[in-house]
């Protein structure tokens, strides 16, 4: 229901960062999120960025998810 | 795109949907609501559904703000705009087209003289507002938790600034007392034919996925958040076979990446400060629900459209052959409803399931109807 | 009933017009379901003839067999915009209209709506820009027509063109919307969706950058080089407002079948998916003013492809995907994953979305 997608922050400017995702930029405001450094990758929604991805996480999902046991992926995923 | 594509891996998808295969229960059925219109439009436009076992139905879910906004609603904006030559009505691309009372839309209250523009972030709007200080710049604020935080931004942003020209037509939502919904209208025997929720994953950064344990328990369903891309729901259906498998009804963050236990507690205190509950709110499709939507808070009163402008809200119904609710709840398939395709399709809906491509109805009109579409209308004729 | 004038065919609209209190909205212009009703409903019957009955995006004049002409009015916000301006438009349009037949085109006519107001300098670099536009095409803007309207009745300024053409003599059987039959195989000539993202970001002011540009083009060349290579080409088909998704239906609905695309082998710029998934827009649905369809026997899809490929502008020429029996005159699309879905008209004009 609400269209976000994670793009990774190329610049910071006081609250104020500047996302790339796959060569479009856009600006995105930090007002919900602290703490945000360039590399981050944060889930947009409306210029705004609601959440920062875990890089652990994320590729751990992905790592179970390229492994043969699929068994692992619902793992990975299911810890919360 | 890092985090995307990851995700929709064919092999991985194949491998999850086998997993899904070897696990279901060939004796019994399957009846899995995707709440989030995300997820509806995700399913449809990369066709999972013929992935999953036939055993499995997909219920596609009031989890599309556009959908459940009610025409009363929408009518409110478009006479606001179309009889105050001072209003600038700032809107998102999505409420454009949606037909209100008479099929007239924000796109024909613009035609017709109405200043109306179309923002892709409230902070347009609050510019717009700064801009133009001798109009009225009134932001038609729809969506659920993950569009709320935006808004509440804006209004603060406008009171920082001191501008007295920026108001908000609050329309704002929420996701669990719309689960609360589902559970409790409708007949008993459509409630217990309902397995478990994939729960909406953008929704779930700003609430958390603790939001959902209240449900989870009193509903004793099984709740999987999830994210958008195709592996991510077929990995969700996974974890609700299991949990529906072993008689659990907990709820799992599958989508660990990006939601945390506790949500975003910046954005909910903003919007705490912002915003407080309505006794309730009518939803397009399932009624009115008490306590499922929010107004401005009242030291924020002077940002409130409704008060500033003495507007009244009138609920009009639907069409009465209309199916939406129980397609809603999952009693009816799009296609069991008299009028999809007929007289009701996306150029001209005549329900909320047809309003946004996210919608149950027109989801399977644009993705899917080539699928049982010849056989009903030869029926038909 | 569910069949209209195509009989046999799927109903493509539910209601029909309302003449009594209906009113034009801007769908009817988008180039989807709207605009097709329009025609089917008003145009057609009115001014019913056999070439306009065909269907195609030109017609071939009676009585002078190998002659071809076309009409395309240019209304286009901004005038201005990354790869191109209404005036390069207004050539190429019309030109690749004219060109869809198999045709060369040799000469147009241009009438010019302008509103006043509009500041000369914009009007000459239009201007520039069309005779630019032309003369690299090799064709001659031979006539032309100007009117102004009141300020406020206009938007700057709208640009008519009409395009004529010949048919060489080595094309035998002319491409026609009507000619694909199953079996055959849908070509497109490089990737979809530029023009319409750039237009969309323009337009909208959207805080974007924009690393694409309209892929604004006259395509006559290459049609030449396809025909040369492959003869038989049965349809040919400029994806302008619609975008591939509903140039595809057209073809399907005036041939009378089905279609089935394979989403991996459409051609779409990196940059071009990224910013409307952004959006929330499909790239299928998005205009292109530099591209073509083509449906030929599959016999001939590799000299097709070959020759789209060795021409500067079908590089990124692919198969797509083929034509199907159909009665209902679906248009499905096999998804990477190995399911289907349905790739619709457009319905309205697509708009930026959050939800």
């Amino acid at each position: 229901m609400c269209l976000a997608l994670p793009a990774e922050v190329v610049a910071l400017d006081g609250d104020t960062a500047t996302v790339n995702l796959d060569g479009v930029e856009a600006p995105v405001s930090l007002a919900f999120l602290e703490g945000v450094g360039v590399g981050d990758f944060v889930v947009v929604h409306v210029g705004y960025a609601l959440s920062r991805v875990d890089p652990e996480i994320a590729s751990e999902q992905i790592a179970a998810m390229k492994g043969d046991a699929a068994a692992d992926v619902a793992a990975a995923y299911g810890e919360s | 795109m890092k985090y995307v594509d990851e995700f929709r891996d064919p092999a991985a998808a194949r491998a999850l949907a086998a997993r899904i295969a070897d696990e279901v229960d060939p004796a019994r059925r399957y009846a899995f609501m995707e709440f989030c219109g995300g997820h509806t439009h995700a399913l449809c436009r990369f066709g999972l559904e013929d992935l999953l076992p036939p055993n499995i139905r997909m219920v596609h879910g009031p989890g599309c703000p556009v959908c459940v906004l009610p025409v009363g609603r929408l009518d409110l904006a478009v006479e606001l705009v179309t009889s105050r030559p001072e209003v600038i009505l700032a809107t998102y691309g999505d409420m454009m087209r949606v037909p209100g009372s008479g099929g007239v839309s924000l796109l024909t209250a613009k035609s017709r003289g109405g200043d109306v523009r179309m923002i892709y972030s409230t902070a347009q709007a609050v510019e717009l507002a700064r801009d133009n200080p001798e109009r009225e710049v009134v932001l038609f604020a729809i969506g659920f938790e993950t569009t709320t935080p935006p808004t509440a931004a804006a209004v603060k942003a406008a009171d920082a600034a001191g501008l007295k020209n920026f108001s908000v037509l609050c329309n704002h939502v929420l996701t669990p007392a719309a689960i609360d919904a589902i559970m409790t209208t409708g007949s008993a025997e459509s409630r217990a034919r309902l397995d478990g929720f994939v729960g909406p994953g953008h929704v779930s950064t700003i609430i958390g996925a603790e939001a959902y344990e209240d449900a989870a328990r009193k509903w004793e369903k099984p709740i999987v958040i999830s994210g958008f891309e195709p592996n991510d729901l077929l990995n969700a259906i996974h974890l609700l076979v299991r949990q529906t498998n072993a008689g659990e009804a907990r709820v799992d963050n599958a989508f660990a990446r990006a939601v945390r236990p506790g949500g975003n507690a910046a954005a909910q205190a903003l919007c705490d400060e912002v915003f407080a509950l309505r006794d309730a709110f009518e939803w397009r499709g399932l009624g009115t629900i008490p306590e499922s939507a929010l107004k401005l808070a009242p030291a924020y009163e002077g940002f409130d459209a409704e008060l500033k402008f003495d507007l009244q809200y009138a609920s009009r119904p639907d069409h009465k052959a209309c199916a939406c609710a129980e397609i809603l709840r999952g009693e009816k398939t799009p296609v069991e409803c008299a009028v999809f395709e007929t007289a009701c399709a996306p150029e001209h809906p005549l329900g909320s399931c047809m309003v946004s491509p996210e919608g149950a109805c027109a989801a399977y009109y644009l993705y899917g109807r080539f699928r049982d579409a010849a056989p009903r209308l030869a029926a038909a004729e | 009933m569910t069949s209209d004038s195509n009989s046999g065919q799927r109903r493509l609209f539910a209601k029909k017009l309302d003449f009594k209190r209906g009113a034009i909205d801007l769908t009817h212009g988008a180039g989807g379901k709207a605009s097709a009703q329009l025609f089917e409903e008003l145009f057609r019957p009115a001014f019913d003839n056999a070439s306009l009955n065909r269907g195609d995006d030109q017609a071939r004049i009676d009585g002078a067999a190998r002659m071809v002409v076309a009409t395309d009015g240019h209304v286009v916000s901004p005038l201005f915009f990354p790869g191109g301006d209404i005036g390069a438009l207004s050539v190429h349009g019309t030109i690749n209209d004219v060109a869809m037949a198999g045709a060369t085109p040799t000469q147009m006519t241009a009438g010019f709506i302008l509103e006043e107001g509009f500041p000369l300098a914009d009007l000459r670099r239009i201007v520039q820009s069309m005779a630019a536009a032309a003369a690299e095409a090799g064709v001659e803007i031979v006539a032309g027509d100007t009117k102004v309207v009141e300020r406020g009745k206009g938007d700057g300024v709208f640009i008519t063109t009409t395009g004529l053409g010949v048919i060489p003599d080595s094309v035998e059987t002319p491409p026609g919307a009507d000619r694909a039959r199953a079996g055959d195989v849908i070509l497109v000539s490089g990737t979809v969706g530029d023009h319409g993202v750039t237009i969309l970001s323009a337009r909208e002011a959207l805080p974007m950058s924009v690393p694409f540009e309209s892929d604004t083009a006259a395509l006559h060349s290459l049609v030449a080089d396809l025909l040369a290579a492959a003869p038989g080409v049965k349809v040919l088909r400029d994806p302008t407002r619609g975008g591939l998704a509903t140039a595809v239906n057209e073809i399907c609905r005036a041939s009378g079948v089905g279609a089935l695309l394979r989403e991996t082998s459409i051609p779409i710029r990196k940059t071009v998916d990224a910013a409307c998934e952004l959006l929330g827009v499909d790239p299928l649905y998005l205009a292109n003013e530099g591209k073509l369809i083509a449906v030929v026997e599959a016999s001939a899809a590799d000299a097709a492809l070959a020759a789209l490929r060795g021409h500067p502008l079908g590089r990124e020429a692919a198969v797509i995907g083929e034509i199907v029996d159909d009665p209902d005159g679906f248009v499905q699309m096999e998804t990477a994953f190995g399911g289907k879905r349905l790739v619709d008209w457009l319905t309205g004009d697509p708009l930026p979305r959050i939800c």
